[in-house]
């Protein structure tokens, strides 16, 4: 009956989203009267599981999962929700959970609401609220299967430590019937580097930084801020930007803490993507972009001049703070 | 090779979104509908596929009667066929099972979705059908090329993206990167008077229960007014102090 949380990890380690998963888990456990149980696959140390709440990890163990295979990884997580008889199943917004939600939904015959605000208005009948319209409104859904399974929007809960003592225990999920007809043969990933999924910062940069040679002012105050750097669709499209920075609507989304735009003019569809940030800033030396609309700290004049002073300022902030 | 490419009917970006009856219904008046972003990337690869590599394309709507012109532009784009199963599109799953239950008596080769509609953003649907109807599936597609029965899909991964090889029949959650932007088409005149004589048959829907059912909207408490500062002294100072996000 506990409330299964598939905790997911990157070689190994678990991932923050995971035990921001794990918080919002341990949160519907406490409303519900009943535990929290981690699943995770081929992670190496879930020590820090019991720190956010969970107090069952089942670890699975298989050398056919040591790549990430959707339909294989819904599979072992549905038989670990039937082995602990879940009837709540927690998961990521990450792209991979994501992508394996779906397959989970049907292998459990459960409702599945992804990109949930937060605990659930009630347990019965199950009322979630999630964002709707690109984070134009919200809707409150109810779940009416006996399995639910909850997508949690990225950084809509928070890490919420809730220290309990955690059991361990390995769990075998069987395979066999997977043919594996899916094989991953190559990923083209930059290492060392903030991604936009999971930076809590994003610097922004649009056509207002009139090239890509322009850019290492930008990527300057990334740097120093811990941050991913992102851009605008004109940008990504005229080439001066990989398409894996492009966010809004028909790009990536983001849902960071800070979302920093450096001339953005800021576009609707641009909006819709970054909207879901919960403190946006805009530098622009147009006072009518639209931006400003949006944004709550916003600075008017020259990016030119502003990013650099901006980046040294940092600079001391974080020497005085350190 | 036979491709379905399933559209979904959805309010253009810059419209307004309101709620009527209690804030229980999305309110379409005064809205432009359009065919989804994504999958509009999508249809446009069909079309490629269509034209190099002599596939048949269909396309699919899960809706009432309302959603016909926007199946008629994806027509005038270049499908060959439109089906639209005729039934409200309640919850992803029941959209899914009407779909799933098209492609496993169409016998499609490939199933191209969008990775997300943007009105419920659920991003199910796709993924769902896959499963339903028991074949490969890959998300957040950004590139796609098939030779015999075997498929190569690129994915675009948190950080990068990832090539993967897999076979038909296939089901992807397309986005942006499966064509440009600049490629997307524009229906001209012989398109638009071609659509008006491609058949778009309108199927009843098989037997399906939603698993969730939305009982309300709200639209976010709106946003204070910007606060402009002069100083990046006084940013540093707020984002610090006020906002507590360094």
């Amino acid at each position: 009956m506990s409330v299964l949380v598939y905790t997911e990890s990157e070689e190994g380690k678990i991932k923050k989203i995971a035990l921001e998963a794990v918080s919002y888990a341990k949160g519907i456990a406490d409303k519900m009267g009943t535990t929290v149980t981690a699943v995770c696959i081929n992670a190496s140390d879930t020590s820090e599981l019991g720190k956010y709440g969970a107090s069952k990890i089942l670890e699975v163990s298989n050398d056919k999962l040591s790549k990430f295979n959707a339909e294989a990884y819904a599979d072992a997580i549905a038989q670990a929700a039937k082995n602990e008889g879940a009837k709540v199943i927690v998961v990521s917004s990450s792209a991979n959970s994501k992508f394996l939600s779906p397959a989970l939904a049907v292998n459990c015959e459960a409702g599945y609401v992804p990109n949930i605000i937060g605990l659930p208005e009630s347990t019965s009948p199950f009322k979630v609220k999630h964002s709707v319209f690109t984070n134009k409104a919200l809707a409150l859904t109810e779940i009416k299967t006996e399995i639910k399974i909850l997508g949690l929007g990225k950084n809509s809960y928070g890490l919420k430590e809730n220290e309990v003592s955690a059991s361990k225990e390995s769990f075998s999920p069987n395979l066999d019937t997977h043919d594996f007809d899916m094989e991953i043969v190559s990923v083209d990933k930059a290492t060392n580097k903030v991604t936009i999924a999971d930076a809590e910062i994003v610097v922004s940069g649009g056509r207002g930084l009139k090239g890509p040679e322009n850019w290492g002012m930008l990527e300057d105050l990334a740097n120093t801020l811990g941050a991913a750097t992102a851009c605008s669709k004109p940008v990504s499209d005229m080439g001066w930007r990989p398409h894996s920075e492009h966010v809004g609507q028909t790009g990536k989304p983001v849902a960071a803490n800070l979302y920093i735009a450096i001339g953005i003019s800021g576009a609707i569809q641009h909006l819709a993507g970054i909207n879901a940030s919960k403190v946006k800033v805009v530098i622009n030396n147009d006072p009518e972009a639209p931006f400003f609309k949006a944004a709550d700290y916003g600075m008017v004049g020259d990016a030119f001049e502003i990013v650099p002073k901006l980046t040294e300022k940092l600079k001391e902030f974080k020497a005085q703070n350190a | 090779m036979k491709i379905l490419v399933c559209i979904s009917h959805v309010p253009d970006t810059t419209s307004k979104i309101n709620f009527t009856d209690g804030d229980t219904k999305f309110d379409p008046n005064g809205v432009q509908f359009v065919i989804n972003p994504n999958d509009e990337f999508g249809l446009t690869r069909a079309m490629w596929f269509k034209e190099k590599q002599g596939a048949s394309v269909h396309v699919i709507n899960v809706g009432g009667p309302e959603t016909e012109p926007t199946l008629r532009k994806a027509l005038a784009i270049g499908a060959d066929e439109a089906i639209r199963i005729n039934t409200a599109a309640t919850d992803g799953f029941s959209v899914a099972k009407q779909i799933a239950s098209v492609v496993k008596e169409g016998g499609y080769d490939l199933v191209i979705a969008g990775r997300e509609s943007i009105d419920y953003n659920g991003g199910m649907v796709p993924g769902m059908v896959a499963k339903l109807a028991g074949v490969n599936f890959v998300n957040t597609c950004i590139g796609i090329e098939v030779e015999g029965n075997k498929a190569t899909a690129i994915r675009e991964i948190d950080g990068g993206k990832e090539t993967l090889k897999t076979s038909l029949p296939l089901v992807i959650g397309g986005q942006k990167g499966l064509v440009e932007e600049s490629d997307l088409r524009i229906p001209n005149m012989r398109g638009i008077m071609q659509a008006r004589t491609k058949p778009l048959n309108v199927k009843e829907p098989i037997d399906s229960n939603p698993e969730t059912q939305t009982v309300s909207f709200e639209k976010p408490a709106p946003k204070g007014p910007v606060k402009l500062v002069d100083t990046v002294d006084e940013l540093v100072e707020l984002l610090h102090n006020e906002a507590k996000v360094i």
